[in-house]
């Protein structure tokens, strides 16, 4: 796949991202259905692979899951031309999705900070607690739930219990816990 | 003028300890990114609030609220926010860089090096098993941090139902996250307003 970016294509693929960072609510992977249409739909710079393989490989490498938005950046340069494109692409991407929502929570979170005696403030805060703790155990049970089902896939079920259990009340290091999770994976145990 | 909140204290967000400079604060985030797969939230919430004791429960899970409910991706929110505490505009860029730059080397050495290898059984199985893991870990920090709601103004019985209708609401019923913030957090917020309002100073 070869393509030729002008700096109005870059410019647009910018200010695009930059507008689904302030749709971003609960993540940039909740607009990931809206960056496909874009990126694969309508400008056809990446193929249904790339995009796809972006987000799984963002996912299987550590750090923060927005990094597939660099990953989309990195494959559309590449397309266009080589590693200067995607460097490019990169820093595209990622200042796309990330200066709008980071400027915007900088300054909401400093006034919320500032005026943190105001009953409004504590009020949010203070309602908001149980639905957070509730919103952390549900995207657990979300993602088991991409297991499949509880039947026939039961192992990696029992998978996902022990290891709520075993960090709920030990102090187990979570590194041993992914490692022992990909052993079990990779020799095909769950 | 908006009503000041009559009888508050700064309890229990008294945190034990700090990061000592802005190079502590962004080897500190690194080394929690790097160890992050599958998501950040679970290894920030075990470095920062058990080990490091940055933060008490109370002030995580309130960060963790603000950070959920604005755009763009949450523990780059949360990273930035914690930053800022510290050591303002400065000492959030540490943060977020600490987030972002390694992993973000990482990624992208994996795209260039091992584009292939992401398709053999072996590493299919392995990022199911990881993945597996994961869900139990995000599962694990949401139910350690529910000792937190003990001091919660609206009481352990509403705390409860309101915990058990936004997890029906996402986990089970797969309602938009944007809705149920709305409608429950509403509910919630402006229960807690009241009863804010009734504590004496």
């Amino acid at each position: 796949m070869s393509l030729h970016l002008t700096a109005s294509d870059w410019l647009g693929f910018f200010t695009h991202f930059a507008t689904l960072s302030l749709l971003a609510v609960g993540g940039a992977i909740t607009t990931a259905p809206d960056m496909h249409r874009y990126l694969v739909g309508d400008k056809l710079w990446l193929t249904d692979a790339q995009f796809t393989s972006s987000i799984a490989l963002a996912q299987a490498a550590p750090g923060p899951n927005v990094l597939f938005v660099a990953l989309m950046g990195w494959n559309v340069g590449m397309n266009a031309g080589g590693y200067g494109h995607a460097l490019l692409g990169v820093a595209v991407a990622m200042l796309g999705i990330l200066l709008p929502s980071t400027t915007l929570t900088f300054v909401a979170a400093r006034w919320g900070h500032q005026n943190r005696e105001l009953q409004v403030v504590r009020a949010f805060k203070q309602g908001m607690a149980p639905i957070v703790i509730a919103l952390l155990i549900a995207t657990g049970w979300i993602l088991a739930s991409a297991h499949g089902s509880k039947l026939s896939n039961w192992p990696l079920w029992l998978l996902t219990a022990v290891t709520t259990v075993v960090v709920w009340r030990t102090k187990t290091h979570l590194l041993w816990l992914l490692g022992a999770g990909a052993v079990l994976g990779a020799l095909g145990l769950v | 003028m908006l009503p000041r909140s009559p009888g508050l204290k700064p309890w229990a967000y008294q945190a034990v300890n700090k990061p000592s400079s802005l190079t502590d604060l962004f080897w500190s985030f690194t080394l929690l990114a790097l160890q992050g797969f599958g998501g950040v939230l679970a290894v920030v919430q075990r470095e920062l609030v058990d080990k490091k004791q940055w933060l008490t429960r109370e002030q995580f899970i309130e960060d963790w609220a603000v950070a959920q409910i604005l755009p763009g991706p949450n523990v780059v929110n949360l990273s930035l926010m914690i930053g800022d505490r510290y050591f303002g505009l400065r000492g959030a860029m540490a943060a977020l860089a600490g987030m972002l730059v390694f992993p973000l080397l990482v990624v992208l050495l994996l795209a260039a090096v091992f584009a292939g290898v992401a398709d053999s059984p072996a590493t299919q199985g392995a990022l199911r098993g990881m993945g597996a893991v994961a869900a139990g870990l995000i599962a694990a920090t949401g139910l350690k941090l529910v000792t937190a709601l003990k001091k919660n103004v609206m009481g352990a019985l509403v705390c409860w139902a309101l915990a058990a209708i936004t997890f029906v609401a996402i986990a089970l019923l797969r309602f938009p996250l944007a809705w149920v913030l709305l409608v429950v957090g509403g509910m919630a917020c402006a229960w807690a307003y009241r009863q804010l309002g009734r504590i004496t100073p």
